[in-house]
């Protein structure tokens, strides 16, 4: 017994040391699979894009011409110049950062302060409301399209960019999310804020829409890309070309008889240059974000 | 949720006078005012441009109206007249198929992307979460034209592959079923990265212990993935399958940039014959009718899978 154990010693310790050497290179060894599997994935999702964006560096006649190549033979801006020439982006950019801005900022704060409602109070009003903005969810604006129409022209704001915002305003994911969060919250903060004298409104605004954050930056970036993609309700609203956002001008484009590939390659990049730009700031807000959360209920 | 209203319509008969007066502010909370206003705009803005067209569409599809002058009451002919509507039939059934190929499609390929990104042991994931998420940018307008794009009959990149590997010239513009098929790949393409962050979610919610059991079993990747991750997150698929089936079925801008709904009419979807029923011929009671058509549709769809959600919840 004693001499085993005497002798063991120096052999475990080499065996660990092989056993980790064989660890690691196990790590490796079984890390390529997922990893060749992981980024197969990804390129497929990458190319159409990678495709589409090096295409509209590419001059027309390049465009065309078999054999296509990957990366374009001479690098040209050519596209852009045509699209910016052809299309009034400045103003089209303007409209659609219009609407998208002014009816984010609107549908975090009515969907925080609704979602705060329907967790933290209970009564039969919220009760009603809590179901018909879950009905919300399994209908969309889509089966009502005519009727929305005549009921935003009867309201005045046809050909209006506030008849593409206010309608789109309360969305039930938006709401959920909030409500999911803040029943999260437990009421003791309330009542201790409420002991301490703060107002119903005080504890929202002071202490419950702050902790709220990360959410409310999560809808914000969700509700920025909704509306500034949004297509069949800015086309069914917005009949005068001064009012298009991007979208319908592009659909402008490509509804063409002849489809000008360069421009509308090079507009089609263009229009999703601030969109991108935002998400590579805040991305970890949407990658990392448990949207369960608010889809569940 | 309704439980709270219950106590409050039996008072008046159960309670002794003066109760009714207690019992409603007792339902109603201490708190009155506050929750009003947090969600009074909320109520109003529901009730303009949701209920109030819900019932304004019902109306009309129960009339003439084509956007002017008055209405005419003609019972259901609106809803006799679509079924003899081949345009009808064409289009709902073409969204059926197309609901029918893409939602397992997409199914497959968020599930796939969220088990890869949730792989132990792969690296880069960081970089590859990034690259997922692109395609949830790309406006729907976008998406189509970048299909469009890939598949273009002469000059598109796939039929350039095609052609280097001997092929000949596939017609995926002129060809319906084809052209279906590429707005069923643009379309789970584009859907994929949203579904596959709840997959990422119900994943990371499945106890680790599970797998770590079956691996001394000896089970291998797909047996572990088989048993233990699909049962685990089977309400969340339902989820997913629920929200794809619904998003799938109101499919609109893609297709319009994609290829119009052509060739000819014959990929035109549902929500194409509405808006071209109601915006362009004007007829708003009869695409107020169809309408409803795909509302009751859409409702049956929801019902149907929160049953089976329910169900197989108990199960396990």
């Amino acid at each position: 017994m004693v001499t085993t154990y005497a002798i063991t010693v120096p052999d475990e310790k080499k065996r660990e040391r092989f056993e980790r050497r064989r660890r690691s290179k196990n790590l490796r060894r079984r890390a390529v699979l997922p990893t060749t599997m992981l980024w197969v994935l990804a390129l497929l999702m990458l190319f159409p894009l990678a495709w589409f964006l090096l295409s509209s560096f590419k001059p027309g006649s390049e465009l065309f011409s078999y054999p296509l190549s990957f990366f374009p033979k001479e690098w040209t801006l050519g596209g852009y110049e045509a699209a910016l020439e052809r299309i009034d982006f400045a103003r089209y950019f303007l409209n659609t950062a219009i609407v998208a801005t002014v009816s984010t900022v609107l549908t975090v704060f009515l969907c925080a302060t609704t979602g705060y409602a329907l967790a933290k109070y209970k009564n039969p009003w919220l009760s009603v409301l809590g179901l018909f903005i879950l009905s919300m969810t399994m209908l969309p604006g889509e089966v009502i399209l005519n009727p929305m129409f005549i009921v935003i022209r009867d309201l005045g704001l046809y050909n209006q960019l506030a008849g593409v915002i206010i309608p789109s305003i309360v969305t039930p994911t938006g709401v959920f999310m909030f409500r999911q969060f803040f029943i999260t919250i437990p009421d003791e903060l309330m009542q201790a804020a409420r002991i301490d004298g703060a107002s119903e409104y005080g504890i929202f605004f002071r202490i419950m829409l702050p902790l709220a954050r990360p959410i409310a930056l999560t809808l914000a970036i969700m509700s920025f890309q909704w509306r500034w993609n949004d297509y069949i309700f800015p086309l069914i609203i917005l009949g005068n070309p001064d009012q298009f956002t991007l979208q319908i001008a592009l659909r402008a484009l490509v509804g063409a008889e002849n489809i000008e590939w360069t421009i509308l390659l090079a507009a089609s990049v263009l229009s999703m240059i601030p969109l991108v730009a935002l998400y590579l700031v805040f991305q970890k807000y949407v990658t990392s974000s448990n949207i369960n959360a608010g889809l569940k209920d | 949720m309704t439980a709270t209203i219950t106590p409050d319509a039996s008072a008046p008969t159960a309670g002794a006078p003066g109760a009714p007066s207690l019992r409603r502010k007792r339902a109603f909370g201490r708190y009155r005012m506050a929750p009003f206003l947090f969600t009074v705009v909320t109520a109003a803005l529901f009730a303009l441009f949701f209920l109030w067209p819900g019932v304004l569409g019902l109306s009309y599809s129960l009339t003439d109206f084509r956007g002017w002058g008055d209405a005419n009451f003609v019972g259901l002919d609106n809803y006799g007249k679509l079924l003899g509507d081949p345009d009808f039939y064409s289009a709902l059934g073409r969204t059926f198929v197309f609901a029918l190929f893409s939602v397992p499609l997409s199914y497959a390929l968020s599930l796939g992307m969220a088990v890869a990104i949730n792989a132990a042991h792969a690296r880069g994931k960081t970089a590859a979460r990034i690259i997922f998420f692109l395609p949830w940018l790309v406006s729907p307008i976008v998406t189509g034209v970048i299909w469009r794009w890939m598949f273009g009959e002469s000059f598109g990149f796939v039929n350039f592959v095609i052609a280097m590997f001997g092929g000949g010239r596939v017609p995926w513009s002129s060809n319906a079923d084809l052209s279906l098929l590429v707005v069923i790949l643009a379309s789970s393409w584009a859907g994929a990265a949203f579904n596959m962050l709840l997959f990422v979610a119900a994943l990371n919610n499945v106890p680790k212990s599970y797998y770590e059991a079956a691996e001394l079993d000896g089970a291998n990747g797909w047996q572990r993935f088989r048993s233990i991750t699909l049962p685990s997150i089977a309400p969340t698929s339902v989820l997913v399958i629920l929200l794809s089936t619904l998003g799938h079925m109101k499919e609109f801008a893609l297709v319009q940039s994609l290829n119009g709904g052509g060739p000819g009419t014959q990929n035109r979807l549902i929500v194409q014959y509405i808006y071209e029923t109601g915006f362009k011929q004007s007829e708003i009671g009869y695409a107020s009718a169809a309408s409803m058509v795909l509302l009751v549709i859409l409702m049956v769809i929801a019902i149907i899978q929160l049953r089976i959600s329910r169900r197989s919840n108990n199960s396990w």
